[in-house]
């Protein structure tokens, strides 16, 4: 029942392009619908910058946020934080976006872009990552959470009877023995992040330019999508154009999500 | 040398608690700021009218429109993908759980779904659409949303059914009932708050996400009458109110947001109730 | 004329929330023997045994009180840092944890945090422990091999070969041959035997036969208290409590 599903989306998104598809569409950076190119490089390269920031923002919080948690911190605290994270996972994107505009936005283009000495509306790639980083986070958290948790005490004991202190036991053994469940918690916060649309689209600024720096404007490919439908189809392969997009988002998320996966069932054989 | 290794586990203690302080205050921020911005710009009449002539144009009306349409809309779709989910979920932990492989493989490819953007989702949605020849509806909108929340429906389901222990199965075989009836019976009782959360938190992905009704479900002032009509959603009221650029228009934006927040932290206090209070009948292993 | 032993404990009270673990423990570990601590599951012989290097500081409600006397200091309430305490004890748990590197860099782990770190004093100090723990001629053309590749048996003695790897003066071994082949366990115990000469050895274990080959000394505890302790002989042939009587009869449990 679900492989006809996850076969069906693949069909159903494909005849709409096959008219259209080459590869070069995927590489040139001349969008413009109107006389029939349908370059995407741009998206996919806001897309990717949007989500490598967000990555480098959520990621070091997360793992620090989950060794604190599962290591340090009282044992209240952690029951306090299960809601917390459950919470942030449930808000839907189109209040994170809201957020986004009323804080973010003018955060950035008031203090962060001064301070860097950069010019900025606010409605940049750095938006994007900031408010995409929060998104991720409790996905990303939970399964450091469980990771840590699963590394049998015993393992630090030893580690601590050899001389190490707590800290460097964390560093040089738990670390290590939670690599690959740190690897997939990432990827999988990467495909959640690339496949974002709402909030994403409302503070990025949708500019079809490619972006040259963080606090420029960047328009990553669901906001493309999203954005275009309307136009979808009056102008002649544009619905094409869009599948394609769309099916290039699907597979590049399910690359993701699936190797993450994999690598995750690998964590728990060795358990 | 000594020192150094304090000093640097000192620093990372530091940074590890501010890490867990940020994720806990991004919370509040989020939703406080909603509040404070959205709470000054409700009014009841927001809540109980449909956008009149110049609603775009700060004038009078509500969003009543897209209250109902999303009710609508997400409790179609929730149902809907309820009655599909939960017989799968049932079916695969009770029939199927000899074939461990076959188990796995389909948890593999559900997950992968469960991963997929939503706007994936709305584009297959309105790829099949255009192939039917169906125009933008509340029906389209209902099938687009209950694929999109069956792989997070039947995970969540199973992911409790899982843990009855066999133990409870085999008493259950062994009193007489047959394959089907042990499964309404035991499972049920025994997994019915993870069951009602499973349909909560879908029920709330449903109604809060917009990429997958953006195309197939259009946009409409009115209260929709029909299946086939296009109808209003509390996401997309919120985002095509904050477009605009009437400055009070945006501010009723946030008073939208406010609703739909407000509804989203019920349902995960309702879910955590729920497990609390069902808790008590589960017999604990 | 009476040598101080090794490890004095006394009044040990420990308490994990309000379950009250230990109750007044007093034992002595004498110095260079094997002394193994017997009971029933449950009796709290695994958590006196890690009290005595402070492992018991990992779990969080965990309250303490008394005296634990290495030597001449009182590791409950001494002011030196809990590492260099630790070190001084090697430790073998029932299942082997291998660290998540190579064999080599299991060994010189231990090393490398006391600040040891110069190729050719790795080498040979890997070398010399791997050989102590009997594992050298098997591992020795493939020391960079990941140590989770070797089997469980080879793993224990590594863990052992790790554990010595500080220097420690006291082996503090937790059923480290529950896990194992009968092959393995042999192995293991003939180690422990030969040890004894520099090493103190304290070993809880629930086999009782594998106490009556190897203990010198034996303490007996049952739901957290001290029935009876003394030399083998002693407790095994002359038991004076009843419920020790029973437990050596098999009618415990």
């Amino acid at each position: 029942m679900p492989l006809v599903i996850g076969i069906g989306l693949i069909i159903k998104s494909e005849p709409l392009l096959k008219e259209s598809s080459f590869a070069s569409l995927l590489f040139s950076s001349d969008w413009r619908p109107m006389s029939g190119h349908f370059g995407m490089l741009t998206f996919i390269v806001s897309s990717v910058w949007v989500t490598i920031l967000s990555l480098l923002i959520a990621g070091p919080i997360c793992l620090l946020a989950a060794i604190h948690l599962t290591q340090y911190a009282k044992s209240y605290v952690l029951k306090i934080m299960h809601p917390v994270i459950d919470i942030l996972a449930g808000i839907p994107s189109v209040i994170y976006g809201v957020w986004g505009i009323l804080l973010i936005v003018p955060f950035v283009s008031q203090h962060l872009a001064p301070f860097f000495g950069k010019q900025s509306s606010g409605y940049c790639l750095l938006s994007g990552a900031i408010v995409l980083a929060i998104m991720i986070i409790p996905f990303i958290l939970n399964i450091l959470i469980e990771v840590f948790k699963s590394i049998p005490d015993e393992l630090s004991e030893a580690s601590l009877s050899l001389g190490a202190t707590k800290w460097q036991t964390i560093k040089l053994v738990l670390i290590k023995k939670a690599f690959p469940g740190i690897i997939s918690a990432f990827g999988l916060g990467v495909s959640r992040a690339f496949g974002e649309t709402i909030a994403v689209l409302m503070v990025t600024g949708n500019v079809t330019k490619m972006p040259t720096g963080t606090f420029q404007s960047g328009y990553p490919l669901p906001a493309l999508i999203a954005n275009n439908y309307g136009e979808m189809l009056s102008i002649p392969m544009y619905d094409s154009a869009l599948m394609l997009a769309a099916l290039v988002l699907f597979v590049i998320v399910l690359l993701f999500n699936g190797l993450s996966r994999i690598a995750i069932m690998q964590v728990e054989k060795n358990i | 040398m000594r020192e150094f290794r304090f000093i640097e586990e000192k620093i990372f203690r530091v940074l590890m608690f501010l890490s867990t302080a940020i994720i806990a205050l991004a919370l509040l921020l989020i939703v406080a700021s909603i509040l404070f911005k959205g709470i000054p710009a409700m009014s009841w009449e927001m809540l109980s009218q449909t956008p009149k002539g110049g609603f775009y144009f700060g004038k009078e009306g509500g969003i009543l429109n897209a209250i109902i349409g999303s009710a609508y809309l997400s409790i179609g779709a929730s149902v809907l993908a309820f009655s599909i989910g939960l017989p799968v979920a049932l079916y695969m932990n009770v029939h199927m759980v000899k074939r461990k492989k076959m188990l796995n493989t389909i948890r593999f490819f559900l997950d992968l779904l469960w991963g997929v953007p939503s706007i994936v989702y709305g584009a297959f949605g309105f790829g099949v659409m255009i192939f039917f020849g169906f125009k933008t509806s509340l029906l389209a909108g209902i099938i687009t949303v209950t694929i999109f929340i069956i792989p997070i429906m039947v995970r969540g389901m199973d992911e409790v059914l899982k843990t009855v222990p066999r133990g409870l199965l085999e008493a259950s075989y062994s009193l007489g009932s047959t394959k089907s009836e042990t499964a309404y019976r035991v499972f049920f009782k025994q997994s019915f708050a993870g069951i009602v959360t499973a349909f909560l938190l879908s029920f709330g992905r449903a109604i809060g996400d917009a990429a997958s009704v953006l195309f197939t479900t259009g946009y409409t002032d009115s209260i929709p009458t029909s299946l086939m009509q296009p109808t209003a959603t509390l996401p997309l009221s919120i985002f095509f109110q904050l477009s605009s650029p009437i400055e009070e228009v945006r501010t009723r934006a946030y008073a939208s947001a406010v609703v739909l927040t407000l509804f989203i932290l019920f349902i995960s206090i309702l879910s955590r109730y729920t497990t609390k209070r069902y808790q008590k009948n589960k017999i604990q292993f | 004329m009476e040598e101080k032993a090794k490890i004095r404990v006394r009044d040990l009270n420990l308490y994990i929330g309000r379950q009250h673990i230990l109750k007044n423990v007093n034992v002595d570990i004498p110095k260079n023997k094997i002394t193994v601590i017997l009971g029933p599951s449950g009796c709290g012989k695994t958590t006196l045994l890690k009290s005595m290097n402070r492992l018991t500081d990992l779990y969080p409600e965990v309250k303490v009180s008394g005296n634990i006397f290495i030597g001449e200091e009182d590791i409950l309430n001494t002011t030196s840092e809990i590492t260099a305490i630790r070190k001084r004890m090697g430790l073998l748990s029932q299942r082997p944890y291998p660290l998540p590197m190579s064999i080599f860099n299991n060994i010189a782990f231990g090393l490398r945090i006391s600040g040891r770190t110069k190729k050719r004093i790795l080498d040979a100090r890997v070398e010399h422990y791997l050989r102590q723990a009997n594992l050298w001629e098997e591992v020795q053309y493939r020391l960079k091999d990941p140590a989770s590749a070797l089997s469980i048996g080879q793993q224990q003695r590594l863990c052992l070969a790790r554990g010595l790897s500080v220097d420690p003066e006291i082996i503090l071994a937790d059923e480290p041959t529950s896990a194992l082949d009968p092959l393995s366990s042999d192995v293991i115990e003939k180690k422990f035997v030969d040890l004894k000469e520099n090493y103190t050895v304290v070993l809880v274990t629930h086999i009782l036969r594998q106490a009556r080959r190897i203990a010198d000394n034996v303490i007996f505890m049952y739901m957290g208290e001290v029935i009876e302790q003394g030399t083998a002989e002693e407790v095994f042939n002359n038991p004076k409590e009843e419920r020790t009587k029973q437990y050596l009869k098999g009618t415990f449990n």
